[in-house]
């Protein structure tokens, strides 16, 4: 994992400010997160402040800055899914797991992330869990979709 | 020059002014919030619209003028439309004027009197923060902010530290440090530029006024003060006085009133400063130490070079500031003298700064789990508390600061601005290297308000480059030449502030380069009408070596007056 980030670093050795977003994501890419470890390191590679990084990742979606939990819980906020009532879903989970979205549990095994649309409008609301769909679900059903998973954690271990 | 219509007036505007600056040149008066002098625009608050013919509503501190352009400033539209940024600001900003540090000096405030504001029109939903009451000297309370980025801009653009920044977007955005961690583990340097630029109170200093006022009543404690050399020439600003207005003997009145029991003066222990540091200077020139030496008076400075030029930590010279200096003769010398107890002392210091409150806290800022330095009060601070306490400051009589601490000399005094340490630096290397006194004390080419200061001097045949480094911003450049080989400098003042002392971050709100100016004049003039202006010129000072400290650099010397610098790789965590 540290090499091939290594290797993304040291791509972008002297390289500017405009460097900023696309070193974020190839380092995101390759470790599923962006720690704080490597904002420093990107700091100063490129010579920007640490906060001036943080507030540049955190104006996108996109980045987030803990590791992915086992299952990692998509929730579709796009206009189909929110006239459907994904707010609520999302709210579900959010108490559910007891985390906000962008976030992972505790003990890593849920991460929640918000995305805009995922192309399953058919489906609204629809969340995805490390890509597998589940559709038309409502804010009841979270707790049961969120323990078949724990079971299914418990069952593999 | 060419020329535009205001208000169905003919005004004058140069090339290169923006609509803003030609109309304040007219005596036009438009609000701002979010602009800043001698920074480029930034054109975030709209609140400085006005109405250009053909053109409509446009924000004035951005835009160029142009010849024939016509203006209105207070049209109904502009009036209304600066109306609607006042209630959208003031729709989730909390009511809590009464209580706020601001109250009564605050842009938002203001405004919002001004434009007549008499309803809660638009209410939107109140963002949760936390206030951040971690840093030992300043506070950030985010419900607050109106986000105008000003704290930002002078983080980065000034003082080129970066502390904070925005994070997030929309309706969440918030001033944020590095993954949203507290300030006190930020790389926040305490400078306090910020709060001076803050419109609102969602900066402010931590205060100490609560811990002075119990030690005050404490009738076991023996409560000392000392006031910073930038004191006297700000605090009567605070009470309606023109800049430039040195207040001493009246500071010291309002002092002895308000209960001190002893008043001394910081600028006694710039005088002991200036001996350790000049012979600091003279034994590593002489025996080969590190060069250039670097100013260690100003805690931001200290912080910035400890988080950012660590590997430039040995340039700096051991000394402790003036502060501290002063608590630890006050909590040895003085207290053995006197034949009172460290420990029931209880020692304030009235500093034009911030960092300072940091400073006290510092490590082997005190002996025996005692600290050298009870409680910091800023100028703003010590002008609330003279308040608070009734007296009338501007019809107080002159008194004189106290034994063994109170006698100065002018050297002493201009550690508040700009260039000063360097002067008085200087003034006594000289006598020091050569055994006569200079022929013209003044050194010119350390005054004024420019970044960065250099000269040459010739001290007994002998060529010594020097530089002045103010906002220490303008510190990175030099430290890189300095990284990359040169080696023509010998001694290097820095302080954290534009400007120095004289505009830190504990001085009265509003401060600009005008202000800044006249309060240098004042230190300046005290330097031109006084007889001793040579640290080594101080009886006091010869006193406190004869009696108790041997001599500077000595083994007393080392213990008290001098300190070490610390690794700060936690700030970036």
């Amino acid at each position: 994992m540290k090499s091939q980030t290594e290797k993304i670093l040291a791509k972008y050795k002297g390289g500017g400010r405009d460097s900023l977003i696309p070193l974020l994501q190839e380092v995101q890419e390759a470790e599923g997160y962006i720690s704080r470890e490597r904002v420093k390191e990107i700091g100063e590679l490129l010579n920007l402040p640490t906060g001036k990084i943080y507030g540049v990742a955190t104006f996108y979606n996109q980045f987030r800055f803990s590791a992915q939990g086992k299952y990692h819980i998509q929730v579709c906020r796009g206009t189909a899914c929110h006239v459907k009532g994904s707010a609520n879903v999302l709210q579900a989970l959010e108490s559910e797991i007891g985390i906000e979205a962008g976030n992972t549990d505790r003990d890593g095994l849920f991460s929640l992330e918000v995305v805009a649309c995922i192309g399953a409008c058919g489906l609204a609301p629809v969340i995805s869990v490390n890509g597998r769909f589940h559709a038309g679900v409502t804010p009841e059903e979270i707790p049961e979709i969120i323990e078949s998973y724990r079971k299914e954690f418990g069952g593999a271990e | 020059m060419f020329e535009i219509e205001a208000n169905n007036r003919t005004i004058k505007a140069e090339k290169g002014d923006t609509i803003l600056a030609a109309l304040k040149r007219a005596g036009i008066n438009v609000p701002t919030l979010c602009h800043m002098e001698g920074l480029p625009p930034s054109g975030a608050c709209r609140i400085c619209v006005v109405e250009v013919e053909g053109k409509g509503l446009i924000p004035s501190c951005s835009f160029p003028a142009s010849e024939g352009m016509k203006i209105k400033t207070n049209s109904p539209k502009c009036i209304q439309a600066r109306k609607t940024i006042i209630e959208l600001l003031l729709a989730n900003h909390p009511d809590d004027c009464l209580y706020c540090v601001r109250n009564l000096n605050c842009q938002l405030q203001t405004l919002a009197e001004e434009y007549g504001i008499r309803e809660r029109r638009l209410t939107a939903k109140r963002e949760e923060h936390t206030v951040d009451l971690t840093s030992p000297a300043i506070v950030r309370d985010q419900s607050k902010c109106i986000l105008c980025g000003k704290c930002v801009r002078v983080c980065e653009e000034i003082q080129n530290v970066s502390a904070i920044d925005f994070a997030g977007r929309g309706s969440k955005t918030v001033i944020s440090t590095a993954f949203d961690e507290n300030l006190n583990v930020s790389s926040c340097i305490n400078c306090g530029q910020c709060i001076l630029v803050c419109p609102t109170g969602a900066l402010r200093e931590k205060s100490y006024i609560k811990e002075v006022r119990a030690a005050l009543s404490d009738p076991e404690k023996h409560v000392v003060i000392q006031h910073a050399p930038a004191i006297s020439v700000t605090i009567a600003e605070e009470f309606g006085a023109p800049s430039g207005t040195d207040a001493d003997g009246m500071l010291v009145t309002a002092l002895k009133r308000m209960g001190f029991d002893r008043v001394f003066d910081t600028s006694f222990s710039a005088d002991l400063t200036i001996m350790e540091e000049a012979s600091e200077l003279v034994h590593r020139i002489t025996n080969g130490g590190k060069l250039p030496m670097m100013t260690s008076c100003s805690p931001g400075w200290i912080k910035y070079v400890e988080q950012f030029y660590p590997e430039m930590r040995e340039h700096l010279s051991t000394c402790k500031s003036p502060q501290q200096m002063l608590g630890a003769v006050i909590k040895s010398y003085y207290a053995k003298r006197n034949g009172i107890k460290p420990e029931n002392i209880f020692s304030v210091s009235v500093m034009p700064c911030t960092a300072k409150k940091f400073e006290i806290q510092r490590p082997g800022m005190g002996r025996n789990n005692i600290f050298d330095v009870d409680a910091v009060l800023s100028t703003r601070e010590l002008a609330r508390l003279v308040r608070m306490y009734g007296i009338e400051f501007n019809n107080l009589p002159v008194s004189y600061a106290d034994n063994p601490f109170g006698e100065r000399t002018t050297a002493g005094k201009l550690f508040g601005a700009s260039g000063g340490v360097m002067e008085a630096a200087v003034r006594t290397a000289h006598f020091l290297i050569t055994g006569k006194e200079m022929d013209d004390l003044k050194l010119e080419a350390t005054r004024g308000l420019d970044g960065i200061k250099e000269a040459k001097l010739d001290i007994g045949g002998k060529t010594v480059g020097i530089a002045v480094v103010n906002g220490v911003g303008n510190a990175a450049k030099l430290l890189d030449q300095i990284k990359d080989g040169r080696d023509d400098l010998v001694f290097i003042e820095v302080m954290t502030c534009p400007g120095g002392c004289v505009a830190g971050g504990g001085q009265p709100l509003g401060t600009d380069n005008a202000k800044i100016r006249a309060r240098l004049g004042a230190l300046y003039a005290i330097d031109e009408n006084e007889e001793v202006r040579v640290s080594h010129g101080n009886t006091e000072i010869k006193r406190l070596y004869d009696e108790f400290l041997g001599e500077p650099l000595g083994h007393e010397s080392h213990r008290l007056l001098h300190t070490s610098y610390v690794d700060r790789d936690e700030v970036l965590k």
